[in-house]
């Protein structure tokens, strides 16, 4: 430990500083864990603007030399193509994900909206266990729910992937947490005051100024919705995903290796373009995520 | 005795009180709580109870008691195989996921906030890329296209391509490299937002008060400042590393090569979907609820005694 001999700065804070050596380290390590990280997703970046000359290149190159937007091309065709129809996929996939992330935002405010707000017997007790779901993966219901779908004769309609996903415990924990802090109270006795009904408090105080939280909400359940390849609950070819018909492309070969990375670089902007727009929103509301006893 | 009845019904009628006065409010949380017991509450049970019979879907469920479990402990290889990998790469992939989100949280803290924002999408967009993590068979591909193996060829290290993905040696290791890249994710995003919510107060008197280096001020004032975070982030992690599956399915196919990828999850998705024996399905399911489970209240009380 060479940092021993304290150097506090003089002036603004009076806070021990990082010795040069432990600098260095930060900033290596950061560097090397930056570029593991990114390495992969630069690599999807690239082989979308491959030609098809370099995307079959041996030795094969890391990154792209002339960039063309030959894919893309690829991809339009693939998507207007009347004899696999791709538009139908994703379609599917934005349905599920609109349909899924707005019904879940609404769901998960009314619900951390009574847990946090009011002080009805049994709050505690459901907000534990929503807290004990968050300690499980949601693999464990999976056959089960399989089995209650069959019953509903409910397997093999969009329904199947999306009703499950209204109810994501992370969501309604991260959504009660902050709403619990940053709600104040005396809002909303005013507006009960001058008359004003649940549901007004909800569309036009609560949603605005949880905006935060439910932007949060929004991109966990993008991400979740978007990429879903609605696993064992979906079988019919006109009704699966955008993510299952981009494995068929992927593991289809040759012909289609352009179109299929076109299309990997579009599934990935989605998830990561929100997170971009919101960043800030997202870790306001993780500030109140902790959990204490 | 009569005292004491009358104790009682004045409780009972406060909570009634207070229920009609809430009338409103079970009415808010009805369409999350119907769903949730529904798809959360209602499998969890039902697995359970599935668990002690034999079912194929065809027919009504039989009842064999604890012949299931019997089964899975006793004489399935395969299920110790998947016990024995999923364990590995739980602990592995759940410590060194949490460490380095806190360590790369911390180390950010004090960038500049642009910097920050960039590094924290270039920290989380692996988590949140979903299928993406498919590349990873391309760079590891099994010909000599791979990058990875063209790479060790230029480089002499190596003189045929590894097919790395059907290697029983090297199947689990990627796997948990695959897992720990895509591991910085919502619990990395509590600790970032924590940190930044660290009183610099505490931080200035803890100086004063003999603070010599920053590894002293984390475990001091940091760690025990951000320590709802912490055991949040901890849940996240467990709950994900025992949830291992999907990505062996996509990455080293199912069943991996002599089962070197097999896990929990993998082998339940086998007797779930493809075998129909729903009844040892939902047993193998049950282990995995009560183990993720108790290694989380295990761990849970661990950081609350070490971090105060």
């Amino acid at each position: 430990m060479n940092s021993l001999k304290k150097r506090t700065k003089r002036g603004k804070s009076k806070r021990v500083s990082r010795s040069l050596g432990g600098d260095i380290f930060v900033f290596t390590v950061l560097g090397m864990m930056g570029l593991f990280m990114a390495l992969p997703l630069i690599y999807v970046i690239s082989n979308a603007f491959k030609p098809y000359g370099e995307l079959f290149l041996f030795p094969p190159r890391f990154l792209v030399r002339h960039p063309t937007l030959e894919n893309f091309k690829q991809m339009g065709e693939a998507l207007t193509g009347s004899w696999v129809p791709f538009s139908r996929y994703l379609f599917n996939t934005v349905f599920i994900t609109v349909v899924g992330v707005v019904l879940q935002i609404l769901i998960a405010t009314c619900a951390a909206y009574g847990l946090s707000k009011f002080d009805f017997p049994g709050r505690n007790f459901l907000f534990g266990t929503v807290v004990y779901a968050l300690m499980f993966p949601a693999i464990v219901t999976n056959v089960p729910t399989y089995l209650l779908f069959s019953r509903l004769h409910m397997i093999d309609t969009h329904w199947a992937v999306i009703l499950p996903a209204l109810q994501s415990s992370m969501g309604l924990y991260l959504m009660k947490q902050f709403m619990e802090q940053s709600l104040p109270d005396v809002l909303l006795e005013a507006a009960r005051i001058d008359g004003a009904g649940e549901l007004y408090i909800i569309f036009k105080i609560v949603l605005p100024l949880m905006k935060p939280a439910w932007m949060t909400l929004g991109i966990l359940s993008i991400q979740a919705l978007w990429n879903t390849t609605g696993g064992n609950f979906i079988y019919s070819e006109n009704l699966k995903t955008l993510p299952v018909a981009l494995n068929q492309i992927v593991q289809s070969g040759v012909a289609r290796t352009g179109a299929g990375a076109a299309i990997s670089l579009c599934m990935l902007i989605v998830p990561i373009g929100t997170f971009i727009l919101s960043q800030n929103q997202v870790i306001e509301t993780m500030s109140t995520s902790g959990m204490k006893e | 005795m009569i005292l004491r009845m009358e104790k009682f019904s004045k409780k009972w009628e406060k909570t009634l009180y207070r229920m009609k006065r809430n009338k409103v409010a079970y009415l808010l949380i009805l369409p999350f709580f119907a769903l949730f017991f529904v798809f959360t509450v209602l499998p969890v049970i039902s697995a359970f109870f599935y668990g002690f019979t034999y079912y194929n879907v065809f027919q009504d469920p039989i009842w064999v008691g604890l012949e299931n479990y019997v089964k899975l402990l006793l004489y399935d290889d395969i299920y110790g195989t998947a016990l024995k990998n999923t364990f590995i790469f739980a602990i592995i992939t759940a410590p060194t996921g949490y460490i380095l989100s806190l360590l790369v949280a911390w180390f950010i803290n004090e960038l500049p906030r642009r910097v920050r924002s960039v590094c924290v999408l270039i920290f989380y967009a692996p988590s949140i890329s979903g299928s993406a993590y498919v590349v990873w068979k391309l760079l590891f591909s099994s010909d000599s296209y791979g990058y990875v193996n063209a790479f060790l060829i230029r480089l002499g290290l190596i003189h045929s391509p590894i097919p790395w993905f059907s290697e029983v040696d090297y199947i689990l290791p990627l796997l948990i490299a695959v897992q720990i890249w895509m591991s910085m994710g919502t619990g990395f995003l509590s600790f970032v937002a924590g940190l930044k919510c660290v009183d610099r107060t505490l931080i200035e008197a803890g100086a004063i008060d003999g603070v010599r280096n920053r590894w002293q001020e984390l475990w001091y004032i940091t760690l025990p400042s951000i320590k709802p975070q912490l055991v949040f982030g901890a849940v996240l992690s467990i709950t994900g590393a025992f949830a291992v599956g999907e990505i062996s399915t996509n990455l080293a196919g199912s069943p991996s090569v002599r089962y070197a990828g097999h896990f929990i999850a993998n082998h339940m998705q086998d007797y779930g979907s493809i075998r129909y024996e729903m009844g040892y399905a939902c047993a193998i399911a049950t282990m995995l609820f009560l183990m993720t489970l108790v290694c989380n209240k295990v761990i849970n009380i661990v950081l609350n005694r070490t971090i105060k």
